[in-house]
């Protein structure tokens, strides 16, 4: 056995029994986009596909990190160790963030059986959707029973992230004028149980209307799920709420075990996305990396104008 | 892209420490020099901050501090040692009193930042002295005091 290979089973095993300082280490590896962690993850994926992964998204400010600290504390009264990976934007000017998610779950900052991790987007360049799947490839590969993705809900990279989640909580508030503020970032159909907080707010009862008649309508659209999502009224700060959102939150996966037409496609949608989000960040990698050895041959005739870029990048394809 | 590209730090109150206004301002400051900030807020214990420290694998932690509490600021460094995570200086910034930064330094805080300290100064220190955090890298930085 090589000593990479040595290293890497120690740091298997160590996952694998639930190191947690071995986990944040080999996080911010991926973080960085290192290229040497991915025998690692390849084992990893294999070895893994524990936990039940919940998406928690909505527009910032709505209280996803107050509600998963509800969230945490009612599955840890239930004995299940839970890890969070809190997804917040960077500045696009400096590239600095300001993570703020782990402050509202203060009251697990002790428990042995909570992992928390804030995560910076990076922006487009880090490829975040990479990232964020690698980093569930580790966490699914350790000893969590649940482990929740919070994203903000609102560019691609962000949403695309829920569809790792086989259960995804859709937040929303009353607040944010007459508009639902899901449809105005168009990702009203993505959630499997809906939440409105801030429900000490008096257009609580509208919002929670209107949500109710979005989903009727959309649910026509869609008539691969018979699952009907819920609409709960929650106030996070004050826990109110929580314990039908965690029956919502079970009964939907009771309804997916149900299934297992739709258990199986959930996971084929699942691999395939990965499948793809790898792709496109070793292609971008690829372009990026200044190494333009692999395009020999196919630059020349598209400079002359013998062959035009559809054709060429049309033949890289076919040989994929 | 910044100078502070992957750096990742901790800014933090510790104990009964409603202050949150320079914190808030320093945490500000990094994060447009490129820095990445876990801000922790107010109401942390030494063990907390130390719990998130290694869950998410910072290089620096930055405690504001407005009430006297300097003996949990040092319990936070000997605990980061007791953790083996003494690769990870911490600094400290509020209106600490001369004497008290100097035995603050002496018993291991990186550096103390007075009140009116230039964000370039900040930035610069935590940028130089930041943990690399897989080399495991510690310049010891002068204390400001
Ligand atoms: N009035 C009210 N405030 C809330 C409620 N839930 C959360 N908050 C507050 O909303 C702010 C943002 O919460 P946070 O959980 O950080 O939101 P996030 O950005 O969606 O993660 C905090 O000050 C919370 O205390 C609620 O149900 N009612
Ligand atoms: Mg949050």
């Amino acid at each position: 056995m090589t000593n990479g290979a040595r290293d890497e089973n120690v740091t298997l095993e160590a996952l694998c029994r639930g190191d947690v300082r071995t986990c944040a280490r080999l996080l911010t590896r991926i973080e960085r986009g290192e290229e040497a962690v991915i025998p690692l993850l390849q084992a990893l994926y294999r070895a893994g596909g524990n936990g039940r992964v919940i998406g928690v998204t909505g527009p910032p400010g709505a209280g996803k990190s107050s509600l998963i600290s509800c969230l945490i504390g009612a599955w840890r009264r239930r004995g299940l160790r839970v890890a969070v990976l809190a997804i917040d934007p960077s500045s696009p000017f400096t590239g600095g963030a300001v993570l703020g998610d782990r402050l509202r779950m203060v009251e697990h900052g002790c428990d042995d059986g909570v992992f928390i991790r804030s995560m910076a987007s990076r922006g487009q360049l880090g490829g975040l959707a990479r990232a964020a799947g690698d980093a569930l490839t580790v966490l699914e590969a350790m000893p969590w029973d649940v482990i929740l993705v919070e994203t903000v809900g609102v560019g691609q990279n962000e949403t695309d992230i829920m569809r790792h989640a086989a259960v995804v909580v859709l937040l929303q508030t009353p607040l944010g004028g007459d508009e639902v503020q899901a449809v105005k970032a168009g990702i009203i159909e993505i959630g499997d149980v809906y939440v409105v907080n801030k429900s000490d707010h008096p257009a609580a009862d509208r919002t929670c209307r209107q949500l109710r008649e979005m989903i009727a309508r959309g649910s026509r659209l869609r008539p691969d799920r018979d699952w009907q999502p819920p609409v709960i009224k929650t106030q996070a700060h004050l826990g109110v709420g929580v314990a039908e959102l965690v029956d919502a939150i079970d009964g939907c996966f009771a309804h997916q075990n149900a299934d297992p037409e739709a258990a199986r496609r959930y996971m084929s949608d699942r691999a395939r996305h990965r499948i793809g989000e790898i792709l496109r960040d070793r292609l971008d990698r690829r372009l990026r990396s200044g190494d333009e050895g692999w395009l020999e041959g196919s630059i020349e005739p598209v400079v002359s104008r013998e062959k035009d870029p559809y054709t060429v990048v049309a033949e890289m394809l076919s040989r994929l | 892209m910044s100078a502070g590209q992957g750096k990742k730090v901790i800014v933090s109150m510790i104990g009964l420490d409603g202050h949150t206004t320079g914190g808030e301002i320093v945490a500000r400051i990094l994060r447009d020099a490129g820095i990445e900030v876990v801000y922790l807020g107010c109401n942390q214990t030494p063990e907390m901050i130390v719990r998130a420290a290694i869950q998410e694998d910072v290089d620096l932690i930055g405690i504001s501090s407005h009430a006297s509490n300097y003996g949990q600021i040092v319990s936070l460094v000997e605990l980061l040692k007791r953790n083996g995570a003494e690769d990870v200086p911490v600094v400290c910034g509020g209106n600490v009193p001369k004497h008290q930064a100097r035995l603050l330094i002496e018993k291991g805080v990186a550096a103390v930042f007075p009140p009116g300290s230039g964000a370039d100064s900040i930035i610069r220190f935590v940028l130089g002295n930041a943990r690399g955090a897989t080399a495991g890298l510690c310049v010891n930085g002068e204390g400001i005091a």
